[in-house]
């Protein structure tokens, strides 16, 4: 069919300067046990094509799940008409931009299939993980899930290149709630954080099969809690709250897109400006962050864009130092300044953005233990439960759905409902210790919200455990 | 788009066998888009997508699935009935849902405006034309929006509309800007012209010097945008009956009656406005009115069928989610042009962002305020106020600190497109509050 659907596409595109085709195709099933009920299965299956043109300086889209060739003819025409009537409003001469003739391939390794694992297994399994959630009158709510996703992309463009990727991926979950009185908290896998490429083979690396009874221990341990103290003090964070960390206060500023203001309508704007590229410190010596799009079974690995930039590794921050931001093709040529190969769309009928991929926090040189004793007052908190962070991405308040705190060099007490607040300026400047590879983790998230129209995207962020001084921490009211 | 459901729905029906129902419900759009950036157009596009959604019920089994359409009925016949087969496959290998539940009730209906709405190129040329020398950014979508829902027991109900929406932000310079929107179903370029005129007048006061003030309670006033922010995050599990029930809801200690609000504060979802569809996946009609909070006191949930299997009570047709689409709270008595003199010194707030919970059973929340937001002194407005974050709960803004609402409300339009544009909407007041917190 694919093939097919190529003919037509280079049958209809019109001769214009650049004209290219995405074809996507996507696969999912969601499967779901909450409180030993197996609830309303559902997959999915969709297919689509967007059509580029850009001519005469002007650029535009026509996205269809027609893909007859005469509704691919209409989706051309409307890419070609939009680039013509808009050419002249354009914010950059699109017709200079050297667009990619991407010609590779890409795969996500997979040694257990989604699909060689019969349907009745796999409701075993949810059923097992949901089973080691309850055992406690205080357990209110109790849920396994498991979200397989295969996106097939072709990107052709009208003059001859072809490239294609496709990409499989999971996301496990489990996730339990207590109750006592008024008070109820939750805990989670890795606050849902533990997405990757790959097939089933993800979930014995991840503890799906093990961890159920800790997450019930800790959620009955937090009801017996008291709340996290109000005070100024040292911050040990796990990766499962450092992805949300990077995410909100490095990813996001530093998206090209933002920096040229194309979100300000929406997602917000920067506190980065161009000028800050090269030389402004982000965060400590400790602070190393790399745009990472082929590290194997991280969740946004991939070959090329979806402009067809191919992806490679780069620092974005080294030793503290912002070098490069987060912009695909176009925003690069807009702003004169190298990028990364982050252009991307969720489907078929988006079109690409800048967005993050993988952007992860290269590991140091302490063990968990050494980052631990080296705090006289501190709080250690794990997986992440609330984020808010102002538009130009400074002013940030998170939670996390556990924490312990740190006396003397030793963990103690466990408190609930941590909290804390900074700004990204200063925060990672307080950055004074980085765990090595034992603590390193490698996470992401499948709902990153942005752009005009909306897209939620996939995104990863590896991180080892991480230590900050001198940060505002509370608990509830 | 509803027909080409309709005809789905009588093709697979003929297909059923044994005592298997079928619901069938479908989504699609039109749509055109474009995203302005410094006045200029950063991407144009045109977007056409249909999606059929298929729920194959066999006694106390189902299976569903999801498919794009090509909106070609041979093409897309043959790719339902696959569907269709293999749903019915793989319900041998489910166990029996003992919270199924579906519409077996047969209450069809339309509901389908007339398409009005503005070729979008010319449209733009007026936007850039008005915007011109102005830093201008934003997005226009309009087109077709369809919904249907038919089932093998001959219901039949079709929703469409055709509308634009218009929204955008005029700034400044840095996060100095106002916010602005335009929807509707007819374009004017002069109502568009006094938009931006009276965009360019409130522009005039964010060239003054900007305010920082230092962490504290301060008198408030929350403009409807911004208190649409604020409940819109407690449709994040805050009505439904399921958080409820598993005591996950931020509203828990209202439902329980452990807390009130002020006695004025009435909140209802009102899908009767005709702005989203009132019929739902398992084939429910919503009733007009759903009273949420009544006199300051929790008054009803919203409950999905499946919750209400569940909990043996009566579904008044929620989606799955069990959050509003259409919320609408009452109004005050303070007219609007008596709001700055009624707020004398405070922080009149024009918009808040990325609101979060920071202890979510005591319903406190955590945000920003973003665009134009000021500082008041004796009921003048004296200097735009640089960002700031607030920390308060739900039961303190609209409870004992509640000073008064306004008289006039406004109906805010969704202007999102996730996946696909939003039909949801929200009517309500503004709100001077005492004593608001904010922490950085």
């Amino acid at each position: 069919m694919t093939e097919t659907i190529e003919r037509r596409f280079k049958k209809v595109a019109p001769a214009v300067e650049f004209c290219s085709m995405r074809l996507v195709t996507t696969r999912s099933e969601q499967l779901w046990v909450r409180q030993g009920v197996l609830q309303p299965m559902r997959s999915v299956r969709d297919q689509g094509a967007m059509i580029t043109v850009i001519d005469q300086g002007g650029y535009g889209y026509g996205a269809t799940s027609d893909l007859s060739e005469s509704g691919l003819r209409t989706a051309a025409e409307e890419a070609r008409a939009w680039a013509h009537s808009t050419r002249k409003h354009s914010v950059v001469d699109f017709s200079s931009i050297d667009m990619p003739r991407p010609t590779a391939s890409y795969e996500s390794p997979v040694s257990n299939s989604w699909d060689d694992t019969p349907l009745a297994d796999k409701i075993d399994l949810l059923k097992k993980g949901c089973d080691s959630l309850g055992g406690d009158q205080r357990i209110v709510d109790r849920e396994a899930s498991l979200w397989f996703t295969e996106e097939e992309t072709v990107f052709l463009a009208a003059d001859g290149s072809r490239a294609c990727q496709k990409l499989s991926m999971i996301v496990p979950d489990l996730a339990v709630v207590a109750n006592q009185g008024s008070e109820t908290l939750q805990r989670s896998l890795g606050g849902r954080g533990y997405c990757r490429q790959g097939g089933l083979e993800v979930l014995e690396l991840v503890g799906f099969h093990s961890e159920g009874p800790n997450l019930v221990q800790e959620a009955l341990q937090l009801l017996a809690a008291p709340d996290c103290p109000e005070e100024q003090m040292s911050l040990l964070l796990a990766p499962d709250q450092m992805l949300l960390q990077i995410h909100e206060s490095i990813g996001h500023p530093l998206e090209l897109d933002r920096i040229l203001g194309d979100e300000r309508n929406y997602a917000g704007t920067s506190f980065v400006t161009l000028d800050m590229f090269g030389s402004y410190r982000y965060g400590s010596d400790l602070l190393n962050i790399t745009f990472d799009p082929d590290r194997p079974q991280q969740f946004a690995s991939y070959g090329f864009d979806d402009d067809g930039l191919p992806a490679q590794r780069e620092y974005i921050i080294k030793d503290g130092i912002l070098l490069r931001p987060l912009g695909g093709v176009t925003s690069q040529a807009r702003a004169a300044i190298s990028g990364v190969a982050n252009s991307r769309a969720n489907g078929w009928n988006r079109p690409p953005i800048d967005r993050m991929a993988n952007l992860n926090l290269e590991p140091g040189k302490s063990s968990f233990d050494e980052l631990v004793s080296g705090v006289e007052r501190g709080v250690y908190m794990r997986s992440n439960c609330s984020w808010s962070i102002d538009d130009s991405r400074n002013k940030f308040q998170f939670g996390c759905e556990w924490a312990q705190l740190i006396e003397n060099g030793e963990l103690t007490t466990v408190v609930k409902k941590p909290n804390y607040r900074g700004v990204s300026a200063s925060f990672w400047r307080n950055l004074i210790g980085v765990g090595n590879e034992d603590t390193f983790e490698v996470m992401g998230t499948p709902y990153c919200g942005k752009g005009e129209p909306n897209q939620v995207i996939r995104v990863g962020h590896a991180s080892p455990t991480c230590l900050f001084r001198d940060v505002d921490v509370f608990g509830g009211a | 788009m509803h027909n080409l459901l309709y005809n789905l729905c009588d093709h697979l029906s003929a297909q059923l066998k044994g005592a298997e129902i079928l619901n069938c419900s479908l989504d699609g759009e039109t749509s055109e888009f474009v995203r302005l950036n410094q006045g200029a157009v950063r991407q144009a596009g045109s977007v056409k997508q249909a999606y059929l959604e298929l729920c194959l019920i066999d006694g106390q089994r189902q299976a569903g699935a999801r498919l794009s359409l090509t909106s070609d009925l041979a093409t897309d016949q043959a790719a339902a009935a696959t569907v269709l087969t293999e749903l019915r496959d793989r319900i041998p290998h489910l166990s029996d849902d003992p919270h199924l539940l579906y519409n077996t009730e047969v209450q069809s209906s339309e509901h389908h405006s007339e398409d009005r709405c503005p070729a979008a190129a010319e449209v733009i040329e007026r936007i850039v034309e008005t915007a011109r020398g102005t830093d201008f950014v934003g997005l226009y979508a309009g087109g077709a929006i369809h919904s249907a829902f038919a089932n093998s027991l001959g219901q039949r109900n079709g929703f469409s509309s055709h509308s634009f929406h218009l929204d955008w932000s005029l700034y400044h310079r840095a996060d100095k800007a106002v916010k602005c929107g335009y929807a509707g179903t007819e374009w004017s370029d002069q109502e568009f012209s006094n938009k931006m005129d009276q965009a360019r007048r409130e522009l005039g006061v964010l060239q003054r010097s900007p305010r920082t003030i230092d962490p504290g309670r301060y008198r408030v006033y929350l403009a409807p945008t911004a208190v649409a922010e604020v409940i819109a995050i407690l449709g994040w599990g805050g009505f439904g009956l399921k958080s409820q029930r598993t005591q996950r809801s931020p509203l828990i200690r209202a439902v329980k009656g452990e807390e009130e609000l002020a006695s004025c504060f009435n909140l209802s979802e009102h899908v009767g406005s005709g702005l989203a569809p009132r019929f739902g996946k398992s084939g429910f009609i919503k009733p007009e009115r759903i009273q949420l909070f009544e006199g300051g006191r929790y008054a009803s949930p919203l409950v999905s069928p499946r919750s209400a299997r569940e909990y043996s009570v009566t579904t008044n047709g929620a989606d799955d989610n069990e959050s509003p689409v259409a919320v609408e709270m009452e109004a005050g008595q303070t007219p609007r042009d008596q709001v700055l003199s009624e707020l004398g010194t405070g922080v009149f707030v024009n918009n808040l962002h990325y609101l979060n919970y920071s202890d979510r059973p005591s319903c406190r929340l955590t945000g920003m305020t973003r665009f134009a937001t000021f500082w008041v002194e004796d009921g003048e407005v004296v200097a735009p106020l640089n960002v700031m974050r607030f920390d308060e709960t739900f039961y303190r803004m609209f409870g004992e600190q509640l000073a008064t609402l306004t008289r006039e409300r406004e109906l805010l339009i969704d202007p999102g497109t996730y996946e696909r544009r939003s039909t949801q909407s929200a009517m309500v007041p503004g709100a001077i509050i005492d004593d608001f917190t904010f922490t950085l």
